[in-house]
């Protein structure tokens, strides 16, 4: 697998992929496979009927992982990829996808639509980040969709990041938990200049003991717009908590719409929204410490969006 | 030394300004410790708010081992050795509490860390990982932001009400720790904003400010013949603010 100097910058960012994984991987480049491997109890099968693969992981799979990062260094290209995940009873894996895009002319776009089945007691680290870089005339676009089936007594543990050099985004993200299954999403995003982003988040709780958590983090800076809509939904006996928190600064524009919809009065739903900006105080804090505002506000970025 | 000469400071805007210090010169030598007490909205924090650069001095300058510092920003003064805790501890999302004394000295070792979270009555091993945020009690933030001050080379550490929020126990703990901490920093110059009549008695010289100025100044000796003389209910009334004590215990 041939792999220059921006495809490994763009691996790095969004991978943290300094060669080719240990484990499983299939990456791509430009709407076409770069490289794949599969390995022992983890299969990747190329879709026949559109783009993407199968990633096939066997019962009882453990301690393995499968990166599957997508990259994006051509302009005017739109990019669609299905990926299908199966991932067997009793596994417990880590799953890192995640895609980059490099252009400074044209659109570059990807859409990536990720489906997950975990069967009985499966459990899965699922880390996805998204990154743009370029500049100039360059409009990077990335609309992930991600889609999780849990059955009884599986967990999911979802990582979403987006910073920076993204222009725009639509992140849909729906999650349907069987009996005794869990959920524990982290989504942190963000945006500046003039980048938009929207992320529609839905979790059914349909089995009875399913719990959910589901934080978003988010910073709007410059002039960027965010429009979070997130809802857990409660059929039955569960537990919800959602928590929608986000920084605004410069001229941003942040819409936060949390919503929990009980279907039963043995749901119990829980949720919190806030929008503010850093205090003064905790940027002078930072400053009595030796750090420039500046640095102190970058502190605080990192620290928040950690 | 750090000198504060002729100090003046007016908050707020236009027909809401308010004079907090009024043409307050002060003098804080090396390697003493030092309590500035009184009653509440009497401009104690506002000074050291003042020396901090926090708040910008109407009148006056602020000298530091010679040079003028007045102009300069917080994070210059800062880099100077001179270092503030606040009152009300800022809290931050995200930043675990190894993260934020790695912030305030960034030379600190593992060993030192373990040895200021166990000075201040958190155990390292449950503490260093978590959030410098609203998962710690007022008390634990409160004692974290004093160690922030103290782990640091700090030539001037400005502790503001550091009993605050802080249980019986915790207290106990801190006074030795300041106490300890400014003994072996042989160059320190500590200047605590404090009620504690604890404070004030490890003090060597007490600064009384209310309504912006420099009431009384001195060490306990020369502060204690007030209570002793019988003039109670005064040294109260200056000192602690209890202003309504003073009243019920009129003839």
């Amino acid at each position: 697998m041939k792999l220059n100097s921006l495809d490994r910058e763009l691996l790095k960012e969004i991978a943290d992929l300094h060669s080719v994984p240990p484990g499983a991987y299939n990456i791509r480049k430009n709407g076409a496979a770069l490289g794949r491997e599969s390995k022992a109890g983890i299969t990747i099968i190329p879709k026949e009927d559109r783009p993407g693969i199968d990633i096939v992981i066997e019962p009882g799979t453990v301690d393995q992982s499968v990166h599957i990062p997508v990259i994006l260094t051509v302009p005017d290209l739109h990019d669609v990829v299905y990926n299908t995940f199966d991932v067997g009873a009793g596994s417990d894996i880590l799953i890192v996808a995640g895609c980059g895009i490099h252009t400074s002319t044209g659109k570059s776009r990807h859409d990536g639509i990720h489906e997950f089945y975990l069967r009985k007691g499966a459990k899965i680290r699922y880390v996805e980040k998204h990154y743009g870089a370029g500049g100039g005339a360059g409009e990077r676009v990335l609309n992930p969709v991600t889609i999780l089936h849990l059955e009884e007594g599986a967990v999911a543990e979802l990582e979403m990041i987006q910073i920076r050099g993204v222009d725009n985004t639509v992140r849909k993200t729906e999650v349907y938990l069987g009996p005794h299954s869990r959920l524990l999403m982290n989504e942190r995003l963000l945006t500046h200049e003039e980048q938009r982003a929207e992320s529609e988040i839905i979790v059914h709780l349909q089995g009875e003991g399913s719990s959910a958590e589901v934080l978003t983090r988010s910073v709007g800076q410059d002039r960027s717009l965010q429009v979070f809509k997130a809802s857990l939904i409660g059929y039955g006996k569960c537990k919800g908590h959602l928590s929608c928190d986000s920084i605004i600064m410069g001229a941003a524009d942040i819409r936060s719409q949390p919503e929990i919809w009980a279907k039963s009065a043995e749901a119990e739903l829980t949720h919190e929204a806030a929008i503010g900006k850093f205090s003064g105080e905790q940027i002078m804090k930072l400053m009595t410490f030796g750090l420039d505002e500046e640095e102190a506000i970058k502190t605080l970025l990192e620290g928040y969006l950690r | 030394m750090l000198s504060i000469k002729n100090i003046g400071l007016t908050l707020g805007q236009a027909e809401d300004q308010n004079e907090i210090l009024h043409d307050i010169s002060l003098d804080f030598e090396p390697g003493k410790l030092y309590v500035i007490t009184g009653p509440n909205g009497g401009g104690k924090t506002s000074i050291a708010k003042v020396i901090m650069g926090i708040y910008t001095p109407s009148a006056g300058k602020i000298y530091f081992d010679g040079s003028d510092i007045t102009g300069l920003n917080i994070t210059e003064r800062s880099r100077l050795g001179i270092r503030y805790a606040f009152q009300s501890p800022p809290r931050f999302k995200g930043i675990t509490v190894e993260k934020f004394l790695k912030l305030a000295n960034p030379e600190i070792t593992v060993n030192q860390m373990h040895w200021i979270m166990a000075s201040i009555g958190l155990c390292p091993e449950n503490y260093l990982t978590r959030s410098a945020d609203n998962s710690l009690s007022g008390g634990e933030m409160k004692r974290l932001e004093i160690a922030s001050v103290l782990l640091s080379r700090t030539k001037v550490a400005l502790l503001d009400e550091p009993e605050a929020g802080v249980d019986l126990w915790g207290f106990e703990q801190l006074l030795n720790l300041v106490t300890a901490s400014h003994r072996q920093a042989v160059e320190r110059t500590t200047i605590i904003i404090s009620h504690s009549e604890k404070f004030l008695e490890a003090a060597d010289e007490i600064i009384v400010v209310a309504e912006g100025k420099v009431q009384e100044r001195g060490n306990m000796e020369k502060i204690r013949p007030l209570i002793e003389e019988g003039i109670e209910c005064r040294w109260r009334q200056i000192c602690l603010g209890e202003e309504e004590l003073y009243e019920t215990q009129q003839p």
